[in-house]
């Protein structure tokens, strides 16, 4: 028998029987879908989480001023003193620390920001070049702050999208004149807007060089210090020697805190992995049952048409042809349910990024490719039985059957 | 030359403890472009020796050579490639496949025999044609009369050319008009060459042969080709 006529003898056979061909192909649809909108859902949520945390920087290292966290009371420290500071010196040191590729220093305070008569409250934080580079802002106009020396108070702003929208509208607002607070500064550069994220929201900060930021807000102390290290292995190393550094310019106390974000990621990205993957074998369940259903289904195929088997072979049909002809029809069954439940799964997910446009409910390839082989995999093989069966029925029973 | 030559054919049914033996001792020999007509009782193993001839079953013991060739010892598939190239069956319920049109149910030896389509199309129009169907080639058999769905199944038995033609009571399920006209067609087959083995319960039918076996508990009791006449 030609392949062209196995196809389309199996597709009339399937549409023969409208009632159980639709069900089988709608519990195989349902499997599929059920994984791709599943595991859409735990990648969609493992990503946003990665992402979130990865905006704040990669290979992060952040110094809080003040011992908090486990240390528990410790009277010696409770005794001699508050906390010192951290400094724009104690940044700079760090630059020594082997492990370490870039270090930012942060001030922040908030301040009144005008320009063309219009004025509005901020947020101005005060940092350097590299802090561009480590928190991966990105620039739609104009540049970062400049790379000179830290304790040098250029008077320039890098602004958020959103003050330049509420100061200059449709103007140009690169090179204009900006007051803030008390301090007229140019502004060099604007922030591609992001939307509110797990940080601070860039589009309504004002960014201005760290020693100019302390001037302004009369101190001279840092809200944070970031530090990136030269790699993801290098993070414990950056981290160790950033504690021990400032420990020694601190006459030995150990009064800051250092935490690694990687660390929480890492530990957020394997328990959502994880989390798909379970959700994607539940999934995969529901798919064995229907290829356990399109079994069935063939069993009672190949039991209601035991006297058109019988006359296939007759009619000079070997084995083989039987065979291949309930194969054919079982891996239809499983294909179409297979392809309905992609575009079921898709849809789903189309809908549900709709619904949330913050959430990234995409299936990965892996569930899709998975969910889609699974599918006609266990068609194939629920199908064999009743294929063979149909095969080796005996064509004079067979015959009689009708 | 002997089409059919049958030795010694035996065949059993376990019915629980008790072995029916449906056919008990054959010897046959059937020439190429004969009409047989088979008789007798119910139960005496007719359709088994129908079945047998047409390679549906095989014997317990003995030996069947079909145009020289021991058929017996080959197998299965070996023996679809015979029922394929070299008999066709009719029978008395038609055994049409329903959701097949009769064009299609003619077609249906070609597309398992993998002929062309092309090829296909151009017998099954002539064969619609010839037994007066080509107003029914889209009718499912539902739509069809009995007399046209035998037609049908004639058309199909015909349509890979095999020059044997097994009836299994072709006429059973059909009043006596429409059964004439097949067997009519049948005779028609017959005269243009093909070896023609008929089994009926109709004498008026039996008659018609040119040659008749009866059959009684599983041994051939007569055969007109050994009595004078
Ligand atoms: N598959 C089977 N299993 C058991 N016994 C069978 C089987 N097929 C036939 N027989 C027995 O073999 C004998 C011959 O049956 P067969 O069908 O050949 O008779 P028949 O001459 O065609 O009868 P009828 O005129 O009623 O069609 C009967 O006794 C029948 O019961
Ligand atoms: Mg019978």
């Amino acid at each position: 028998m030609r392949p062209a006529d196995i196809l389309r003898f199996a597709r009339d056979a399937a549409a023969g029987y409208p009632l159980r061909t639709t069900l089988s192909v709608l519990a195989m649809a349902i499997g599929v879908a059920a994984v791709v909108l599943l595991t859409a859902l735990g990648d969609g949520a493992r990503r946003y989480v990665v992402g979130q945390f990865s905006s704040l920087g990669t290979n992060l290292v952040i110094v809080l001023p003040g011992r908090t966290g486990t240390g528990g009371f410790n009277p010696a420290t409770a005794i001699t003193s508050t906390p010192r500071d951290l400094t724009i010196a104690d940044a700079q040191a760090l630059l020594r620390a082997p492990a370490v590729r870039r270090v930012g220093p942060l001030a922040v305070g908030t301040s009144e920001i005008s320009a063309g008569g219009r004025l509005r409250e901020v947020m101005v934080a005060g940092a350097n070049r590299d802090f561009f580079a480590i928190r991966n802002f990105e620039l739609a106009q104009g540049e970062a702050l400049p790379d000179d020396d830290w304790q040098r108070a250029a008077p320039v702003a890098v602004i958020g999208a959103k003050v330049q929208e509420e100061l200059f509208g449709r103007e140009p607002a690169l090179g204009r004149l900006v007051r803030v607070g008390d301090r007229r500064l140019r502004v060099i550069g604007i922030l591609r807007p992001t939307g509110q994220g797990l940080g601070m929201n860039t589009d309504e900060l004002v960014i201005v060089p760290v020693a100019l930021a302390q001037a302004m807000f009369n101190s001279n102390t840092l809200f944070r210090i970031l530090v990136e290290a030269r790699s993801r292995e290098a993070i414990p190393a950056a981290s160790t020697q950033v504690l021990e550094l400032l420990k020694q310019r601190h006459r030995g106390e150990e009064d800051v805190t250092v935490i690694t974000q990687d660390a929480v990621l890492a530990t957020f990205d394997k328990l959502l992995g994880a989390l798909t993957l379970a959700v994607a074998g539940i999934a995969a369940i529901s798919l064995a049952v229907a290829g356990i259903l399109v079994m069935n289904v063939m069993l009672v195929a190949v039991t209601q048409r035991t006297g058109e088997i019988g006359l296939l072979k007759a009619l000079g049909a070997p084995a083989r042809t039987i065979r291949l002809a309930f194969l054919t029809e079982a891996a239809m069954l499983s294909a179409s349910g297979a392809l309905v439940g992609y575009g079921l799964g898709e849809a789903g997910a189309f809908a549900l990024r709709q619904l949330f446009p913050v959430f990234p409910a995409y299936p990965p390839d892996w569930a899709v490719i998975a969910g889609l082989l699974t599918a006609l995999s266990t068609g194939l093989l629920f199908g064999f039985l009743p294929a063979r069966r149909a095969a080796r029925l005996d064509p004079v029973q067979a015959l009689m059957k009708h | 030359m002997a089409l059919i030559e049958l030795a010694g054919i035996e065949r059993r049914f376990q019915l629980g403890d008790t072995t029916v033996k449906a056919l008990a001792g054959i010897d046959l020999t059937i020439d190429a472009g004969e009409y047989v007509a088979v008789m007798g009782p119910s139960g005496s193993g007719k359709s088994t020796l129908l079945n047998l001839l047409g390679l549906l079953d095989r014997p317990d013991i003995g030996h069947y050579r079909l145009e020289g060739r021991d058929v017996t010892t080959l197998s299965a598939d070996e023996q679809a490639k015979v029922r394929s190239t070299r008999i066709g069956f009719v029978f008395q319920s038609f055994h049409l496949v329903p959701r097949l049109t009769a064009a299609e149910n003619i077609a249906l030896p070609m597309m398992l025999a993998g002929i062309a389509p092309a090829e296909r199309a151009r017998r099954v129009t002539a064969a619609l044609k010839d037994f007066g169907l080509d107003q029914r080639a889209d009718h499912k058999p539902d739509q069809l009369s009995g007399g046209q769905r035998q037609r049908v199944a004639i058309a199909r038995a015909t349509i890979m050319q095999p020059p044997l033609i097994l009836a299994d009571e072709p006429t059973g399920n059909l009043d006596r008009h429409t059964g004439e006209d097949v067997v009519n067609l049948l005779e028609a087959l017959n005269a243009r060459g093909v070896t023609l083995i008929v089994v009926t319960h109709d004498p008026g039918m039996g008659e018609r042969a040119r040659r008749r076996l009866v059959m009684e508990d599983g041994r051939l009791q007569s055969d007109s080709a050994g009595a004078p006449g």
